[in-house]
């Protein structure tokens, strides 16, 4: 069984902010899913391990390609918090 | 005539010989939307002028006599795929009042097919989720009975298609979320080949496993649109160049795969029997039936609830309440910027995708990534040689879509894991890339099941050309 102080901890590495009910809930829901996991330690290893390339994808070259000047003012449009063409966050430290 | 009943095929022939126009077929699935999506919640918006617009605009182009299959057909589109303009909420309080400032490629090329878009259809928060009832908007209800789900995560699409509140609809499939729907909706359901569509514009889940695709009354109508949205795009490089051409494959000496591990115990009887049923018929029509097997199938769910997770949790980072989405929920004041990211994403998202982004994030981190992830991506390669080793024998896979009938609203959703237990036939083929369909096979009473297909990579042809067959011997 996952102990509350790891769910507590995960949860702040994953930046999510878990009430009381939540922490006891998902305690009880992840030691039943790691457990269940627990039958992958049954499977054989590959004889040897493909390198993935059979998913596809290319990096495509870092370039700036031109878009619309409206695409970035609704872009812009969809932050909380801004000032001109700025996005403002809160204090880091 | 029923105007909402037509298929594409049978609509587009009633444009074509002007017996309604554009217009009309619009108004009446919105009317029909007005008086029936209250009770089965398929739509989380309607987005009426604009179809009304678009419909005239379709009408205009049908008047000049060229116009494509698609030109002035309503159809719906899941709340996770971007409509320029429109609110784009992947069912989650974070994307309440998200308005997507582009379109998605699919979106772009059934706009310039002509085709009108009624709405964004409901849906798993963020896809996650088999039965629909994870949407932070309420669950989907099933048009057949309103007690059951209706399937996730395109409970929308699957339901709005059934219930003819579309003529079709777009959905996307990480582990079965286009075909669970439409088995349990009794309509078609097309999972393409990974890569055959391209992903720009829909809300991302797990990247190695996303697809988007059609959901549609006929064989036919899937095959139509699976045409116009499938080819090589520029903004998504995961997409593949291939050209979808419609082609014929007999049934009669077609190999057909049954997978010996996918008819054991947790199967329910009733689903058995309308699967077996099926394969009779394809073998009565002379296909050739040979029992394969798929060593590791017994691992598939646990390595899927795995990679998914992982991906997941790393998809989903970009909701930090900075850039877009809830941001420092009212009446939680925020201090500083982790608090901003804690309150935001505490708030804004579910406890399915919570749960989800725990255990990836439990997962990939220090200790824990060679006995999980690392692991399950070892197992994903052995499922991909069981199916690779499965296709030297046969042309495709015959299975079901569920292992169960529709569950009712709330049966399993205080337990996790026996929820994800329902995708049990429908991973693996994410897993492998691999394309596969949900044909409507038969109904136990009133409930629909849906036979699965499974096809090689990039032969959605085939699997469509003998789905084709087969829903012609197959009347219930």
């Amino acid at each position: 069984m996952i102990s509350k102080e790891e769910v507590e901890h995960i949860a702040k590495l994953a930046r999510l902010e878990l009430t009381e009910n939540e922490v006891e809930k998902m305690q009880k829901d992840l030691s039943a899913i790691l457990d269940y996991f627990n039958l992958l330690n049954k499977a054989p290893s590959p004889d040897k391990i493909l390198q993935e390339n059979k998913l596809g994808g290319q990096a495509r070259k870092d370039e700036i390609l031109p878009r619309n000047a409206s695409l970035t003012e609704k872009i812009m449009a969809a932050a909380p918090d801004k000032k001109d063409d700025y996005i403002k966050v809160k204090t880091i430290l | 005539m029923n105007l909402t009943e037509l298929t594409i095929k049978q609509a587009h022939e009633g444009l074509k010989n002007k017996e309604f126009t554009s217009v009309d077929l619009t108004k009446a699935y919105l009317e029909k939307i007005k008086k029936l999506d209250k009770e089965i919640n398929a739509y989380l918006s309607v987005t009426e002028d604009l179809a009304l617009a678009q419909a005239e605009e379709a009408d205009r182009k049908i008047l000049t006599g060229e116009f494509g299959m698609l030109c002035g057909i309503p159809c719906a589109i899941k709340d996770a795929i971007l409509v320029e303009d429109q609110k784009c909420t992947a069912a989650s309080k974070m994307l309440e009042n998200y308005v997507a400032p582009y379109n998605a490629t699919v979106v772009k090329k059934l706009r310039e097919a002509g085709a009108v878009i009624l709405g964004k259809t409901n849906t798993d928060e963020f896809t996650m989720g088999g039965s629909g009832e994870n949407s932070a908007f309420g669950p989907t209800k099933n048009p057949h009975d309103k007690t059951r789900v209706a399937g996730g995560s395109s409970s929308g699409s699957g339901a709005a298609v059934a219930a003819n509140l579309a003529c079709f609809a777009l959905g996307s499939d990480t582990g079965g979320s286009i075909r669970m729907p439409s088995s349990n909706c009794g309509v078609v359901g097309l999972k393409p080949t990974y890569g055959a569509v391209s992903r720009y514009g829909l809300i991302a889940h797990a990247s190695s496993l996303d697809q988007i695709g059609p959901i549609a009354k006929t064989i036919e109508d899937a095959e139509i649109v699976f045409k116009t949205l499938s080819g090589k795009d520029k903004m998504d490089a995961t997409s593949a160049n291939f050209e979808f051409r419609i082609s014929n494959f007999e049934l009669k000496g077609c190999r057909i795969g049954v997978p010996k591990e996918y008819f054991v115990k947790g199967l329910d009887p009733k689903v058995e029997k309308i699967i077996k049923n099926a394969i009779k018929k394809a073998e009565d029509a002379g296909a050739e039936i040979i029992e394969i097997s798929l060593p590791n199938a017994e691992f598939a769910l646990a390595c899927y609830y795995i990679i998914v997770p992982c991906e997941a949790s790393a998809n989903l980072a970009r909701f930090d309440g900075i850039r877009y989405g809830l941001s420092g929920p009212k009446g939680y004041p925020a201090k500083d910027l982790l608090d901003v990211y804690l309150k935001s994403r505490g708030k804004g998202l579910g406890p399915e995708v919570k749960r989800r982004i725990l255990i990836g994030t439990y997962a990939l981190s220090s200790g824990y990534y060679d006995a999980y992830y690392k692991k399950a991506q070892e197992v994903r390669q052995l499922i991909r040689q069981d199916f690779e080793k499965a296709f030297e024998k046969v042309d495709m896979i015959f299975c079901p879509v569920s292992p169960v009938l529709p569950v009712k609203l709330g049966e399993k959703t205080d337990d996790p894991l026996a929820m994800y237990l329902m995708d049990i036939y429908t991973i693996s083929v994410n897993l492998a890339g691999l394309p596969a369909l949900s044909l409507p096979a038969g109904k136990a009473g009133d409930l629909p099941v849906g036979l699965q297909i499974i096809g090689n990579h990039f032969q959605e042809n085939k699997i469509l050309s003998v789905a084709e067959q087969i829903e012609k011997s197959i009347k219930f």
